[in-house]
């Protein structure tokens, strides 16, 4: 899969919020696409990443 | 005793007129910063997160301060509300500053994808801060597609060059029913009062205070001229003698034969 423009390799797949963890992500602050299309919070632990996929995690930085 | 003096922005009320923003600090320096400031508004970029997990700047954002997410990096329309979005999913809320740029010399906007972005936007239920060229045929759009205020640029972003578009930000601020923020540009305190006597409803400012010798110094100094220039605009500033003077003083009773 693709996580931030980066290929990783999960076989099998995760569910996303395992996946934020493993890939060191604090949930509570960060924002998800799963191929192109928003992730809402609450379906996190539900949400199924399989190998194929492209994630962006995106989070709040200082800006102007 | 100056009548009560709320700044509303998206239906929430603020006391201050300072809007921050955070980029170019060492995030240990945002609290100094934001206290300094008086600054109820902090602005924030989105980007891709790094996965170290540590030091997130909403960890030192003071409570009870509204962030204003924007929209850099986008160079259309369809960017601009694709990063909206993801912001509103980080979960602090409705408001955004649209920000597109084509450009990355003079890193100027491109109005007419701020309109349509806005459009978009407000639909979504967003509270939609335009950041703009200061054009009033733009303006006026910007306000139809139901902007809850407009941001013109004083001088290109970071430059600290003050007032370069004085007198179009003064037909803004004469012509249309909304605030007007302005941003970008502002170098110094002097110019940030200045924009507020003319009768802005608030003034942005990031990189005059970030490239300060003393950050929470500057913060405090621009606090206080903003609130200077607001205080003048409300009080009526005095008329300008175009030939000649005029005595202060009495004009009779002079020590003299």
């Amino acid at each position: 899969m693709i996580i931030n423009g980066e290929k990783k390799s999960y076989p099998g797949g995760r569910f996303l919020s395992q996946l934020l963890q493993e890939e060191g992500f604090r949930a509570e602050r960060v924002a998800v696409e799963l191929n192109g299309e928003i992730v809402p919070k609450t379906a996190y632990g539900d949400t199924f990443v399989g190998e194929a996929d492209k994630l962006e995690v995106v989070s709040f930085v200082g800006g102007g | 005793m100056m009548k009560e003096d709320k700044f509303i922005l998206g239906g929430k009320e603020f006391q201050s007129r300072f809007i921050l923003g955070s980029g170019k600090y060492n995030v240990e320096l945002i609290q100094a910063a934001v206290r300094n400031a008086g600054a109820e508004i902090i602005t924030l970029a989105v980007r891709r997160a790094n996965s170290s997990g540590e030091g997130n700047i909403v960890d030192y954002i003071p409570e009870g301060v509204t962030l204003l997410p924007n929209t850099s990096g986008a160079r259309d329309a369809g960017e601009a509300v694709r990063i909206a979005r993801l912001s509103r999913e980080l979960g602090c809320g409705n408001f955004v500053k649209v920000e597109i740029m084509r450009d990355s010399k003079y890193l100027l906007p491109d109005n007419q994808e701020t309109i349509k972005a806005t459009e978009q936007l407000v639909k979504e239920g967003f509270v939609v801060l335009p950041y703009m060229y200061p054009d009033l045929n733009v303006a006026r759009d910007l306000a139809d597609a139901g902007a809850a205020a407009v941001m013109p640029l004083a001088a290109p972003i970071g430059s600290n060059k003050g007032l370069a578009t004085r007198e179009f930000i003064q037909i803004l601020v004469d012509e249309i029913d909304l605030p007007i923020i302005v941003d970008a540009g502002i170098g110094r305190p002097s110019q940030a009062c200045e924009v507020m006597e003319m009768g802005a409803a608030a003034v942005m400012a990031n990189t005059a205070i970030a490239t300060a010798g003393d950050i929470p110094l500057m913060a405090s100094a621009f606090r206080r001229a903003i609130e200077a220039g607001r205080e003048a605009y409300l009080s009526g500033l005095g008329r300008v003698r175009e030939a000649g003077g005029e005595a202060s003083s009495p004009v009779t009773g002079f020590l003299r034969d």
